[in-house]
């Protein structure tokens, strides 16, 4: 049973644990190794940056921690429990409680409001806040009753973000959240991130092609062939809205 | 939950407006077909019931030769009528009866009409009430009375709509008759023919004034009304059994009368009217499948169309049954728009098809609620392969899927 995600800020504990995570895609007679035994930990409440070129394995190593994919082999423990092996429903479970998911093209519904599309996990997971709440933490309390074409795609983040937040996850997981978006845009999009990450204390762990980005977390993991090569922490994170590309 | 996805599913309906209409159109004929056969098919049994009950409770009618045409076979006469009646048991009461079909003339006014003898019981048999005036009585038959009994039509006919025609001198051909009563209008008969078209005079009138010497004693048919609660076919039985032995039909020969039952006519038309309906019903039936087939159609376009919103909804937390249940609400909503569709139209086809054909339109609600729960269940069934195809996506496919 996974356990519920905490609504307290969480301390610095360790959040995830992987041991020589390995994920190999069989396609046709061709085994394409996307991630190459990665060795990794991170802490509750730490904003961590998954930096690498296109098929480096960031986006594998990020569904696996967001339970959407397993690992072909190697060990996943998320707060002392083991992911790696679980049943469908276990990882639905997870998912469900525990993290939030942010992606590139944004993923709303398009027949659904900006509240409506929030209201999708307030109404099924453990303790959420409201789905008002969630939108008036992304500065979105005006516009909630908008249908996402009736948003610009920095609102259309954001509201994406709400309803990663919505269920007061202990993980929130992005994948690229900027790349669609322009500079000024971009950092909108950031800051809520950062807001959510300082606020909540969630852990944030956030996937860029933009080494600019890195300067606002706590921990940079450079990716390369399906490997962490490198990783620094930042002495300070700079706030978003100094951030210039 | 549940109200959720309805709300959801109704939104998909609207976001596709023509394309769900054009759903939804087999639903909708199939409903309104079945709802409107089965309808307008009681209502048509009722009507030919209470057809059948006008011309008598308990009814028997003992003719000459088989089927409705006497073909040369001989009449009855009056020491048929005893007999029968003495040695029948179960009758209540039965009369001779004779016709014959002459023009009948009041004044200026002419109607070709058929003119009917027999005694008084006969109105009692053939259940005939009285509107104006009286029946003729046992005495008159006897005396062989020139007086008459009249339906609406011919009052109407001969003498006029709002005119009193009590004491009204008819014409027949050498019969003159006087008008001693105006039967209750009747309407119909079983064979759509007028009840009410007719002159009723003692039968032994009409074959002294009318029929002639030649056939005088010649009664053409004779009319039997069963006690209530014995079995008609045990008289059936009796008199066909007593008629073959009177008549000196031996074993090989087949009747040479025939005893016609309202009753078992009452009971081969309703169940025939049964099988019609039956038959269309199962006609629309297949409509309605074939409006199964282009929901589950249109499902399955909509998973493919949805898939990246399958993704998301699996992505952030969602169950494959709650996905399931998702596009399982939406096809039965779909099919119960039909169904309630249907269910208007056919509304509309039975007030305007009872009025055309006479009959009337009796609001069923079990046939009509047993059509809308038949078009949820085709809902449930065509949409549960698209539903459980959209619930086994993989989350990360369905997230990538363009």
């Amino acid at each position: 049973m996974i356990p519920r995600s905490s609504p307290q800020p969480a301390s610095n504990g360790v959040v995830f644990e992987a041991r020589k995570l390995r994920k190999v895609y069989h396609t046709g007679e061709l085994d394409v190794v996307a991630l190459h035994g990665v060795d990794l930990e991170l802490n509750a409440g730490e904003l961590v940056c998954l930096l690498g070129a296109s098929g480096s394995g960031k986006s594998t190593l990020l569904n696996i921690l967001g339970g959407l994919d397993v690992p072909t082999s190697g060990e996943l423990i998320y707060k002392g429990w083991q992911l790696d092996g679980s049943r469908e429903e276990t990882l639905t479970l997870f998912r469900r409680n525990c993290v939030g998911f942010v992606f590139q093209f944004y993923n709303l519904i398009p027949s659904l409001t900006a509240r409506e599309n929030v209201a999708l996990i307030t109404g099924i997971s453990l303790d959420p806040m409201t789905p008002e709440e969630a939108l008036e933490m992304v500065g979105l309390g005006a516009r909630m009753d908008h249908f996402p074409s009736q948003l610009s795609g920095g609102e259309q983040q954001r509201v994406a973000i709400a309803r990663a937040i919505a269920k007061r996850p202990e993980v929130l997981l992005c994948d690229e959240p900027t790349g669609a978006l322009d500079v000024t845009t971009g950092i909108t999009v950031l800051e809520a991130v950062e807001r959510i990450n300082r606020e909540l204390g969630t852990l944030t762990v956030v996937i860029t092609h933009n080494a600019v980005m890195s300067e606002m977390a706590d921990r940079v993991l450079y990716l390369s062939d399906g490997k962490i090569v490198n990783s620094h922490r930042n002495e300070t994170r700079l706030p978003a809205s100094q951030l210039k590309w | 939950m549940f109200f959720n996805a309805f709300i959801i599913a109704l939104r998909e309906i609207r976001r596709n407006l023509t394309r769900a209409f054009l759903t939804v159109v087999g639903i909708v004929i199939g409903v309104a077909a079945v709802v409107t056969m089965v309808t307008l098919g009681r209502g048509a049994t009722e009507v030919v019931k209470a057809q059948i009950s006008n011309m008598g409770s308990n009814l028997l009618i003992l003719r000459p030769g088989q089927g409705w045409g006497h073909s040369g076979a001989p009449m009855f006469n009056k020491s048929d009528l005893r007999t029968v009646k003495d040695q029948v048991p179960g009758i209540h009461a039965l009369a001779p009866f004779v016709n014959t079909n002459v023009p009948a003339v009041h004044l200026d006014n002419v109607r070709n009409t058929d003119i009917q003898g027999t005694t008084s019981n006969y109105f009692e048999i053939a259940n005939w009430k009285i509107a104006m005036g009286r029946f003729f009585t046992d005495a008159e038959v006897l005396e062989g009375a020139s007086v008459c009994v009249i339906g609406e039509t011919i009052r109407k006919e001969l003498f006029g709509k709002d005119v009193d025609p009590i004491g009204g001198k008819i014409r027949c051909k050498s019969m003159t008759v006087v008008v001693v009563g105006v039967t209750a209008v009747k309407g119909q008969g079983g064979f759509g023919d007028d009840l009410d078209d007719n002159i009723i005079v003692p039968y032994t009138t009409l074959q002294r004034r009318l029929t002639g010497q030649a056939k005088k004693d010649n009664i053409n048919q004779i009319m039997i009304s069963g006690e209530t609660g014995y079995p008609t076919a045990n008289i059936v039985a009796d008199v066909s059994s007593l008629m073959r032995e009177r008549r000196g039909l031996t074993h090989n020969e087949e009747n040479n009368f025939s005893v016609f039952d309202s009753l078992q006519l009452a009971d081969a038309i309703s169940s025939s009217t049964r099988v019609m309906t039956s038959l269309l019903g199962w006609v629309a039936g297949v409509s309605l499948l074939v409006g199964g087939i282009g929901i589950m159609n249109i499902m399955l376009v909509s998973v493919t169309e949805r898939t990246r919103e399958i993704g998301i909804r699996l992505a952030i937390g969602a169950r494959a049954r709650e996905v399931l249940l998702q596009f399982l609400v939406e096809a039965v909503t779909l099919s119960c728009v039909g169904g309630v569709t249907g269910i208007a139209l056919a509304y509309v086809f039975c007030s305007l098809g009872a009025e055309a054909v006479g009959a009337p339109f009796l609001f069923d609600p079990k046939i009509n609620l047993i059509a809308f729960v038949f078009s949820a269940a085709i809902g449930i069934i065509f949409g549960f392969m698209p539903a459980r195809r959209a619930a086994s996506l993989d989350p990360i496919d369905a997230l990538r899927h363009e």
